[in-house]
């Protein structure tokens, strides 16, 4: 078993909290619920080189798990629709404020036979009239902040994740109706 | 079948045969793991993270018949009769009662 120190949870915890208050993220205000989860991550960490949901199983290979390393895609969605996220930690500021006790969330993440067929086939429409376009658009897949220029950013200037959690965007021209 | 030796008992009172696929980090499969042996009921686990990959694919295959999703905790009921996906705590302790 691996040994996560106690310091390097208050750590993480701490680094988690300050980060995520000014930016419309919240962290379950359960602490010790929290606190076992941000050791988890960091057993997760130490496993496979990056902080895999705990609540889900991880491949080891960081190329096919990109989607469940923490904050992961799902995040903000269910966030959005439960008030938490699949693990629990982050809630939304309702359930954050009230307190209020978390109820199992269904797994929004596909299939792992869907999640081949679907990678990489990101697409947004645009009419015939606006169809040149400068710059690729880069989509933050956890957050949905789209920029527009030749690299996604290093980091993402919203949520914080790393820059191969940018997908490339498709431009597609469909006629108009 | 080798994951098998790695499945865990849990000691209690025996009313339906029940199989927790779960991970070793994950808190919502540790509160079921809880709840159950706060209801004192007999339980089988196996914690999937801590499988070597070859036991992990075989272990999958077979969590997989029961819940595609591969969602954790997954509450399997005398061989499949009934399936929980997640710490659905009502199901749970409804387990407990004997006559449904």
């Amino acid at each position: 078993m691996i040994n996560i120190s106690k310091n390097a949870v208050e750590d993480l915890f701490s680094s988690l909290s300050s980060f995520n208050s000014c930016r419309g993220y919240f962290l379950n205000p359960d602490t010790a619920f929290t606190k076992s989860l941000i050791e988890s991550l960091l057993i997760n960490d130490d496993r496979y080189g990056y902080q895999a949901c705990p609540c889900r199983l991880a491949s080891g290979e960081r190329s096919l798990d990109l989607d469940i390393i923490c904050p992961c895609d799902y995040r903000d969605s269910d966030v959005a629709e439960f008030g938490a996220c699949y693990c629990g930690l982050y809630v939304s500021r309702q359930l954050a404020q009230t307190g209020e006790p978390i109820k199992p969330i269904p797994e929004r993440r596909p299939t792992k036979q869907d999640r081949l067929k679907s990678s990489n086939k990101k697409e947004i429409a645009m009419s015939e009239e606006s169809n040149s376009i400068k710059y690729p658009i880069w989509r933050c897949e956890v957050c949905g902040y789209l920029c527009a220029r030749d690299e996604a950013p290093d980091t993402c200037p919203i949520c914080g994740v790393s820059r191969d959690r940018f997908a490339k965007v498709n431009i597609v021209t469909v006629a108009a109706k | 079948m080798s994951y098998q030796s790695q499945i865990k008992n849990v000691p209690g009172k025996k009313v339906k045969k029940i199989m927790l696929y779960t991970l070793s980090t994950c808190i919502w499969c540790r509160k079921t793991k809880a709840l159950l042996s706060e209801l004192n009921l007999e339980y089988d686990f196996l914690d999937m993270d801590l499988l070597s990959e070859e036991d992990q694919e075989e272990a999958y295959t077979e969590m997989e018949s029961y819940n595609p999703h591969l969602s954790f905790p997954t509450i399997v009921i005398n061989r499949g009769e009934q399936v929980i996906k997640g710490f659905e705590e009502e199901m749970i302790r409804h387990l407990g009662h004997k006559n449904d």
